[in-house]
């Protein structure tokens, strides 16, 4: 009975293993989960990211979280009311230190317009089903308008289309749904322009024949996919050699011991990622091999910009920026005040190069934390972010 | 099996016949990244791979002694995170901390283990419940603490038992000191497993009632089983923030790989039978069996399910052997 026991015990270990392993998924811009590989390639989306990269902004030069790409504006007149207002937000998790970034943001951000009564919110804890019942709460009290940022696409639409029904003004930002039901969908560019910024900088410091290795977070998630599809496609047009794709969970230990692994196989030119977070380590692998740093592209994250700075390196770090966290607020109260606001609401995504290092670089930040929150000129910076 | 069985059994030099199979399977694994990788036809490739495999190992040889004396402890991968943030949050870059931080490192792991022990012993819960209670305290404690995001840095001579070795030694080159920590570790839980005490924890898993009643300190022998396992963390912290850095993801899913590693290598769950030595070679063949992965192309997806397979492969046939023995 005993060894019985045991083996049950040790099936419960391996179930459980395989679930806690995973990491969170990455912030996305959502279309439909797709269920084979050539699906993840929209052309008609990739060749519109692209081309949205070299739009010009609309809006206030110094705030790019007000600023718009190709606007289309909507009336919102009939949700006009006199203030005070309680805004509610249904938020999918605060589990990664990008959603903590932004939610720190939009925290201050609430606080800047005395016109907000009150900012109710509930945190879904990365659990579809407990998104689903916190709009359902969120809408059955007194909210005047609703932000959600939902965990995953297709799960929570019917639970977005049900908020729209009350007649209330909705706001979704980040990560997307499959319904025009809300005023607003608030998102940068995203995951092909991301991509493809990244392999043809890489593309361009390699050169023709040149090994670059690309490091995943995981296979499966629309955005990620996204940015590796352009990407690819940009290096094999170039005629850059893709030494290796592998997937890191965003595990800094993982991604070193991978670029350990293929260091001793021979050299690497260049470094593509999806997602920075493991950039350092990465780097480090190469100088404990005794090797010269690659290009790589990272992120906006602290200790990637600080890397960069203090080692010189040929870097670039393409951006899915926390700012965006400020928009959904300003949105909101456009809405209650019958102001127009774009359908589509894109956000600029800028690219740190060489060029706007010092300009996004600030000092005695934390580690993880991202360099475009938009955050620098909030009452309480640096500290509350610290 | 009786005490005097495992004696008799432990005083011969030769290896434990349970020892055997992962040892085979090893030399296999060993044999085959040699030819699926042009970095294992030398020496500094296995370095390599060691210095990867020695915080596992040294993780499985803690909870070697929870597991033989007839506990779990899934609290050491939440505790592993724990560490390091503290560490990076108290050090801040600052050399001069180094040293008294590892000290209260070990300090933590080993009061972490204490209170396992505690609450296992004397108010008699199981210690799958304690130890899993222990990993969602210090995982909330760790989140709310950081919201998240670790602040801090570790300083570089904090780094440098993970990332660095001796150089300049002949034919390997560099001697990771991870390596040289993890040869002191096994080479002090060989002689703690044939001295008495050693002996004795080992009879408690295969029977406590003999033990009690043969004047054996069942509770304190089961405490120091968790303290060791709290104290391995902390060491396994300190090498695993030196290789790669602070993270608040550093030990994800270590409880389940080094339970893995310890099955693996023949340690039977519910204690009484198996070697230190056998489960910390469980740990370095899964690391292989990655690596091995890794190098054929296997998408990293399949890892959790590997090693799901293995760990009931293991028990089922350490349970079908142990009733093929029974008269």
């Amino acid at each position: 009975m005993k060894r019985l026991m045991t083996v049950g015990v040790a099936g419960l270990l391996a179930l459980t293993g395989c679930s806690s392993d995973l990491p969170e998924a990455p912030p996305t811009v959502s279309s439909a989960p797709s269920a084979t590989k050539s699906e993840f390639f929209d052309q008609a989306e990739h060749d519109r990211q692209l081309s949205l990269r070299d739009a010009a902004p609309q809006g206030p030069a110094d705030k790019p979280w007000e600023q718009a790409l190709n606007p289309t504006m909507v009336d919102t007149g009939k949700y006009a009311k006199p203030g005070p207002y309680e805004i509610c937000f249904s938020n999918a998790s605060v589990d990664n230190p990008w959603r903590q970034v932004g939610w720190k943001t939009m925290q201050v951000e609430a606080t800047l317009h005395p016109e907000i009564s009150k900012f109710t919110v509930l945190d879904a804890e990365a659990k579809d089903d407990k998104q689903i019942s916190d709009i359902q709460q969120l809408t059955s009290g007194g909210c005047h308008a609703l932000i959600v940022s939902p965990n995953t696409t297709a799960t929570l639409t019917p639970a977005v289309e049900a908020a729209c029904a009350k007649g209330i003004p909705v706001i979704v930002f980040d990560r997307g749904v499959n319904t025009k039901c809300p005023v607003t969908f608030i998102h940068p560019i995203g995951g092909y322009a991301f991509g493809a910024t990244a392999a043809e900088f890489l593309a361009s410091k390699v050169g023709q024949g040149g090994k670059v290795l690309a490091l995943r977070v995981l296979p499966g998630v629309d955005v990620l996919e996204h940015r590796w599809a352009a990407a690819e496609r940009i290096l094999a047009a170039k005629g850059v050699q893709v030494a290796g794709v592998e997937f890191t969970g965003n595990d800094g230990a993982k991604a070193k011991s991978i670029v350990s692994d293929y260091l001793q196989r021979g050299d690497i030119n260049g470094i593509w990622m999806d997602d920075g977070t493991a950039a350092v380590p990465v780097l480090e692998a190469f100088e404990d091999a005794g090797k010269k740093a690659p290009a790589i592209s990272g992120e906006d994250q602290q200790q990637f910009l600080d890397k960069w700075k203090t080692e010189g390196l040929t870097a670039q770090a393409p951006t899915y920026p926390t700012y965006q966290w400020r928009t959904p607020v300003i949105a909101a109260l456009k809405i209650l005040k019958g102001e127009q606001v774009p359908q589509e609401w894109i956000l600029p995504q800028p690219v740190i190069t060489d060029q706007t290092l010092d300009q996004y670089r600030s000092q005695g930040m934390p580690p993880l934390h991202y360099a475009l929150c938009g955050c620098q000129q909030m009452p309480g910076y640096p500290d509350k972010w610290k | 099996m009786t005490q005097t069985e495992t004696q008799s059994q432990s005083r011969r030099p030769k290896l434990a016949s349970s020892t055997i199979p992962v040892l085979a399977v090893l030399a296999v694994l060993l044999v085959a990244l040699a030819f699926a990788g042009s970095a294992y036809q030398e020496p500094a490739g296995y370095l390599a791979l060691l210095k990867r495999a020695a915080p596992l190992m040294i993780l499985a040889i803690g909870q070697y002694f929870v597991i033989v004396s007839g506990g779990f402890d899934l609290s050491v991968g939440s505790l592993v995170t724990a560490e390091v943030v503290i560490a990076a949050r108290l050090i801040d870059g600052d050399e001069s901390a180094t040293l008294w931080v590892m000290l209260l490192m070990l300090g933590i792991g080993a009061f972490v283990g204490l209170v396992n022990g505690a609450i296992t012993t004397r108010l008699l819960v199981p210690s799958f419940i304690v130890t899993l209670g222990m990993l969602l305290v210090l995982d909330g404690a760790v989140f709310l603490w950081t919201g998240g995001a670790p602040r801090g840095a570790l300083s570089d001579s904090f780094r440098t038992v993970g990332r660095q070795g001796i150089d300049g030694v002949p034919v390997i080159g560099q001697l990771p000191w991870s390596v040289v920590v993890l040869a002191v570790i096994v080479v002090l839980a060989v002689l703690f497993m044939r001295s008495p005490t050693g002996r004795t924890l080992l009879a408690v898993g295969d029977n406590e009632t003999a033990v009690w009643l043969g004047g054996g300190r069942v509770e304190r022998l089961r405490t120091l089983a968790f303290v060791l396992s709290g104290l391995s963390a902390a060491v396994a912290a300190i090498l695993l923030g030196g290789f790669a850095g602070v993270s608040a993801q550093v030990g994800d899913g270590l409880e389940f790989r080094v339970i893995t590693a310890v099955v693996l290598g023949g340690v039977v769950l519910g204690g009484g039978r198996g070697s230190v030595v056998a489960a910390m070679a469980g740990a370095l063949t899964l690391e292989s069996l990655f690596s091995l992965l890794n190098l054929l192309g296997v998408a990293g997806g399949l890892e959790s399910t590997v090693q799901g397979v293995i760990i009931i492969a293991a028990v089922a046939y350490a349970a079908v052997n142990w009733r093929r023995k029974k008269p």
